[in-house]
């Protein structure tokens, strides 16, 4: 078994490199746990059709000047609310003539815009934070850890509502207010992982060699401290999205004529008792994406739950 | 942490019962925590984009009125005392004036909070009712079809828009069917037949023993409060049903049955038994959880709460009702977590 360590050509051989019990270096080994998780991973439909939604959105998202039968904004006020599937509006039109399918297909990019921004910028405000309350102890973590919990203890819209507010409202600013409002519980889990770190061997013979803290920190602790809060951001992702369509759907998100999903609902409440299909087509959108990152979520943390094994 | 820093303290107050001192380090963080949320709050309405003397003397006023209506308010002084002045105020119960109502902030958010207490109770209420029979039932049949269906409930739960499903509810129901009464608490002419006892309508009409009214109050409430308890079962469901898999797990429930108790003694009065306290916890966060999405449930049903009085306040500049609606909410929210928190050291014997 201890032949190669260099990518074999052929798949069937591909398949043994990757599932062999006995890695012999340290890419081999990770690639090949990585794999067994995604076999795993591909054997729960339900997440299955979660990644399949999503890796849609992403195509839809990036092919969407193709894909979208008019633009977003061009107006044609004579089709104002006309019904789904009629005069070549699959969707309907919305209250200014404009085609609501095209603008769910550019919308697709604002809500993934959005999701990514705030799922890479909270995690590692949580990773800072987290790391450095566990790593140094004392008076730096009872003052992380306290303001934590004070954002913690935060009812979240209600805190980005606030903040958007002060800040002016906007795409970018409801980005940053959810990331505001979602750090900490990164921060919790980044420090309990550094906790069970910290007095490792390796962390003290690392040490021995004359590491200093920020090394330790950024070289040791934060990449075994990264698995945990992805599972925890997969798993957040459908709130972020539900927040964000939330904050535009109150008017202080993504300002029109922006095609965003949540302001679109907002749009089409005018309308609904009599065109209904102006709030139902975003609302069914935001629906599928969040299932989809729901059911991915769950999926995941099947797989990757610790506990799992034990039982 | 804090219980480390001030271990020095605690060995000369031995004589103090351990559980008033865990009382008094719950009361300490609780006051950091308040303190520290009120901080927030003064800050966010600090940078806030609007200048709250132009809002009150207006764009035409002098230089000299400027600059008195400025002292006036206290802005001249540094921001940690402007801070202290905020504490000293909130702590006395005054938020200042709401520029919308032209009324002290304050007796706004006593007019409005019972609207949303109301709501968020009835829909709890039925969260729970509902909620943790069907995860105990999903969690001892695990695997059944009543597993699954519990699953997809939770997960319909966990991605729908509280707003869209609201309005499609109100479509429907309202529009389409005309089963229920739509938005706003009571018919338009019913409105003013209530006093304003309790604030809540259910109560009110009740006592004054108004049958027709109470009727009509409930075809409004019925659907916000279906929502919000759909939303609590959700959450309510999936918590119970993984609390009640890690008990039925544990080799005294073997026990219990190899004794020969019935299935229903192992599940209601073992597992379960050892289920409540935690649960008790999760349902204070749901109820936390539906005070804060009352901003928008309260919008798309017009039900005037604290929720829509933010969000009214936030889309018309008005920054002392937005301040001390965050400030009510975020009281409330640490409140029912530090609630829930006793509750669990009262309860729980290991976590003494």
């Amino acid at each position: 078994m201890s032949m190669s360590t260099e990518l074999p050509q052929k798949s069937s051989s591909l398949y043994e490199w990757l599932t062999t019990d006995t890695p012999t270096s340290r890419k081999q080994a990770r690639l090949s746990s990585w794999y067994r998780s995604w076999l795993e991973l591909r054997s729960n439909p339900m997440a299955m059709f979660g990644i399949a939604i999503l890796l849609a959105l992403v195509l839809i998202a990036w092919f969407a000047p193709l894909l979208a039968p008019q633009s977003p904004f061009t107006q044609d006020l004579a089709a104002r609310l006309t019904p789904p599937g009629e005069g070549g509006y699959i969707l309907g039109s919305d209250s200014l003539g404009r085609d609501i399918l095209s603008r769910l297909i550019y919308g697709s990019r604002i809500t993934l815009y959005i999701v990514s921004l705030v799922a890479l910028m909270a995690p590692i405000v949580g990773l800072f934070v987290g790391t450095a309350a566990g790593y140094l102890g004392g008076w730096i973590d009872v003052t992380l850890m306290r303001i934590t919990d004070i954002f913690l203890a935060f009812p979240k819209l209600i805190l980005a509502l606030a903040f958007v507010s002060a800040l002016g409202a906007g795409i970018e600013n409801a980005v940053l207010a959810i990331v505001l409002t979602s750090w900490p519980p990164y921060a919790r889990i980044a420090r309990a992982e550094t906790l069970t770190i910290r007095n490792a061997d390796f962390i003290h013979a690392i040490k021995l060699q004359g590491a200093g803290a920020l090394r330790i920190i950024t070289r040791h602790i934060w990449p075994l401290c990264i698995s945990s809060l992805v599972i925890r951001v997969t798993l957040d992702m459908a709130g972020i999205i539900l927040t964000a369509a939330g904050l535009g759907f109150l008017g202080l998100g993504a300002q029109p004529p922006s095609p965003e999903w949540g302001a679109m609902i907002s749009a089409g409440r005018k309308f609904i008792l009599d065109h209904w299909w102006v709030a139902t087509m975003p609302g069914l959108a935001i629906f599928i994406v969040s299932l989809a990152f729901n059911l991915l979520g769950d999926g995941l943390r099947d797989v990757l739950d610790p506990k799992k094994n034990s039982k | 942490m804090a219980i480390e820093n001030r271990s020095g303290n605690r060995r000369k107050r031995a004589s103090i019962p351990p559980w008033l001192r865990g009382i008094g380090s719950t009361l300490f963080t609780v006051l950091i925590t308040m303190v520290g949320l009120l901080f927030v709050t003064f800050i966010i309405g600090r940078v806030m984009p609007i200048d709250p003397v132009l809002a009150i003397v207006g764009e035409s006023a002098s230089r000299a009125t400027y600059d008195a209506a400025y002292q006036e308010l206290g802005l001249d002084k540094p921001l940690l005392v402007q801070f202290f002045i905020f504490l000293l105020d909130i702590a006395q119960g005054n938020f200042g004036e709401s520029l919308l109502t032209a009324r002290p902030v304050s007796q706004d958010l006593l007019r409005v909070f019972p609207a949303t207490f109301e709501l968020a109770t009835v829909g709890t209420f039925f969260g729970v009712l509902l909620g943790v029979p069907l995860g105990v039932l999903a969690a001892v049949k695990r695997g059944s079809w009543i597993d699954h269906i519990a699953r997809v409930v939770a997960l319909i739960g966990y991605s729908m828009p509280v707003f869209w499903i609201g309005l499609i509810g109100l479509l429907v129901f309202y529009g389409k069917l005309g089963w229920i009464g739509g938005p706003g608490r009571l018919d338009i002419f019913y409105v003013d037949m209530v006093p304003n006892i309790t604030g809540m309508i259910l109560v009110d009409s009740l006592l004054m023993g108004d049958m027709g009214i109470f009727r009509n109050a409930i075809s409004h409430i019925v659907l916000p409060a279906a929502l919000l308890a759909y939303y609590s079962l959700a959450y309510i469901s999936r918590m119970t049903r993984s609390f009640m898999l890690e008990q039925l797990d544990q080799e005294y429930i073997v026990t219990a049955q190899v004794k020969g108790l019935s299935a229903n003694a192992v599940i209601w009065r073992h597992a379960f038994g050892n289920v409540k306290v935690p649960l008790v916890t999760v349902i204070a966060l749901s109820y936390a959880a539906l005070l804060e999405g009352s901003v928008l449930t309260e919008t798309i049903f017009s039900w005037p709460g604290i929720g829509s009085y933010i969000t009214t306040a936030l889309l018309s500049a008005d920054m002392n009702a937005v301040l001390g609606g965050t400030v009510v909410v975020g009281l409330v929210f640490v409140c029912l977590n530090i609630f829930s928190d006793l509750l669990y050291k009262f309860f729980d014997p290991r976590a003494k």
